[in-house]
């Protein structure tokens, strides 16, 4: 993945283990440590060394936030077409929906979190990156106003490298369109929790990843708007350290409250029940 | 500047030239003239009649095309540019202000690139920071306030790439925008003139009705943008711009705009005061159907238009494989 092949660049000393096999070992790409994958998978996919949270697929975030038995999904049949026919899209979803077995890039449905009902999303970015096209955003807009129909609080979240280039204009749409279901499950008087996690960035960030009543996000993950190589090369210089990281946007105003992979569930639980009138949640 | 204009422009002097030596020298060149005015119909004919996609990109990026200002001009009387987001500072990329459109008041808003390179330095070539939209949101809010329709023109290569835009939240501001647009109470017109540039495009044109120029384009990422992630190589541009399906036409077809407004041959910078007319008449009559609606008809209305963009299939098999 992504992740590992970005190391190579920026690692110093340390002893170096190149070639790490797949599905057996993975190696964190902020300390270099290497972690058995299975083990990595029950600690939450978080690096005990330095606290690094790896990539999450979407069905193992789904079991870490969700209530065991309680989750029931909306829309799955929802599949992507090729409507502008570009070179290589059918093929690439094609592979990416053997590989990842998921239809899209983004889960939803209802589901319990510690006996709470909430709409719940979960973007997939082990699907062609999290990228937002036609079915994204159907989905994602679907959610929202049958969580607004259902009065349901609404948590997203979000893992996109943004807009799906392959959809073009029908791609940048679902932006707005999200954007304006939102506007009505705002004014419809429910809570959205909007959980940004690594990397979130172009017209995810830009609709609805940003548009959180709570907008909380996991720590060192990556969002923003352009991408850092996009404006490494307008501004023709290096980005500083720490741009565009969760701490970085908390830093400016962005992010409420940046929270660990571990407590994410008990974090969510205590936003919901102090929306609802004082419930205590034990 | 597109393939052959150069020529084209070439000879366009030359029969001017000999027009103006014909009359000084009062001798007859008619026969001369016109076969050569001929040769520039062929060649008009030629480059104009078929332009490719990305033909139509370095046509909407053409510098002397009429910016956002001059359409305002055109148009409007009266008009007052209005400054600043009230946060951090004015962006001179947007340009908002209030207008009077057939003597009604009308907020007006747009993308302003330059019209020469320093103009377009000034201008950050069209590129907003978050404080222009804003500034464009806060002139819009006051628009449904005061019960002005707003008409918004799009041309820009994109919301800006930069530190300072990131440090200061472009993401939320565009969001912002699109979820906020949607509550407007007021008709909202949107013109895309030139660029319509991603969701730096979008932030602004979130309407009720949408018309395009002809040689506009509108996608969700530049062709070289596209060229240089799809195929490591932003030299292949032409090629992305053939793929992404942005022009005038494909737009239509997908259902994302409601109108292609004609440029005169050779791009609206040719005849810029004809290309005001046409499109003055376009919005008297867009308007004039919208002012008749009540406000909550016109975001019912707003609320189905983009609600059912984009192309899926719902394979009917796999539910019942979910659900049991």
């Amino acid at each position: 993945m992504g992740l590992f092949r970005k190391s190579r660049y920026s690692q110093v000393g340390t002893r170096e283990i190149k070639d790490v096999p797949k599905n057996i070992a993975s190696k964190c790409p902020a300390c270099k440590h290497v972690h058995i994958s299975r083990d990595l998978s029950q600690k939450m996919k978080v690096c005990d060394r330095c606290g690094h949270h790896f990539s999450l697929p979407a069905s193992q975030r789904l079991r870490q936030i969700i209530d065991h038995n309680t989750f029931q999904e909306w829309d799955g049949e929802l599949t992507s077409l090729d409507p502008l026919e570009f070179p290589g899209y059918a093929e690439k979803l094609d592979q990416v929906r053997e590989k990842s077995g998921l239809s899209e890039a983004v889960i939803t449905g209802r589901g319990e979190i510690e006996g709470q009902l909430v709409g719940i999303g979960i973007m997939a970015p082990e699907f062609m990156l999290g990228s937002m096209g036609s079915v994204v955003g159907e989905k994602i807009t679907r959610l929202i106003n049958r969580s607004r129909e259902q009065g349901l609080p609404l948590v997203i979240f979000s893992a996109s490298g943004g807009a799906r280039m392959q959809e073009s204009i029908y791609s940048l749409m679902q932006m707005a369109k999200t954007g304006a279901a939102l506007a009505r499950f705002a004014d419809a008087g429910l809570l959205y929790i909007s959980v940004l996690t690594h990397p979130t960035t172009g017209g995810v960030t830009a609709s609805f990843a940003m548009l959180g009543d709570i907008n909380l996000a996991e720590p060192g993950s990556l969002i923003g708007f352009a991408g850092p190589r996009v404006i490494e090369q307008t501004i023709g210089q290096k980005l500083p350290e720490g741009f565009q990281r969760a701490e970085f946007l908390l830093e400016h105003g962005f992010i409420d409250r940046i929270v660990e992979r571990k407590e994410m569930k008990k974090e969510l639980a205590r936003i919901l029940a102090l929306h609802q009138g004082g419930e205590q949640v034990g | 500047m597109v393939d052959g204009e150069k020529q084209l422009e070439h000879l366009e002097r030359k029969i001017k030239d000999l027009q103006a030596f014909a009359r000084e020298q009062e001798i007859n060149l008619n026969s001369e003239i016109r076969s050569l005015e001929e040769k520039a119909q062929a060649i008009r004919q030629e480059i104009y009649s078929n332009l490719s996609p990305w033909q139509r990109v370095k046509m909407a990026r053409n510098m002397k095309r009429p910016t956002t200002l001059d359409y305002i001009n055109m148009l409007c009387t009266d008009f007052m540019e209005m400054h600043g987001d009230r946060l951090f500072s004015d962006d001179p990329a947007i340009i908002g202000g209030i207008a009077r459109f057939e003597q009604e008041p009308v907020t007006v808003i747009g993308h302003q690139k330059g019209r020469s390179t320093r103009d377009n330095i000034a201008r950050n070539f069209g590129m907003p920071h978050p404080e222009g939209y804003r500034k464009a949101l806060r002139l819009m809010e006051q628009a449904d306030k005061f019960g002005r329709p707003i008409i918004s023109f799009i041309d820009t290569p994109g919301a800006y790439p930069g530190l300072g835009a990131e440090e200061r939240g472009q993401g939320e501001a565009i969001a912002r925008n699109l979820r906020d647009m949607s509550r407007l109470r007021v008709p909202m017109l949107v013109v895309v003139t030139g660029e319509g540039g991603s969701g730096g495009a979008l932030a602004l044109a979130c309407g009720d009705w949408t018309g395009m120029f002809e040689n506009a384009v509108y996608s969700v990422i530049s062709p070289e943008g596209c060229a240089s992630i799809l195929w490591k190589d932003p030299g292949k541009a032409p090629e992305a711009a053939e793929s992404l399906k942005l022009t005038a036409e494909d737009l239509k077809k997908a259902g994302v705009i409601d109108a292609i407004i004609d440029e005169p041959r050779g791009g609206c910078q040719q005849d810029p005061a004809a290309m005001g007319e046409k499109l003055r008449e376009q919005i008297k009559i867009v308007l004039s159907d919208l002012k008749q609606k009540d406000h909550s008809e016109l975001l019912q209305r707003r609320w189905e238009r983009i609600n059912r963009i984009g192309v899926w299939t719902e394979m009917e098999n796999k539910k019942q494989e979910i659900s049991q």
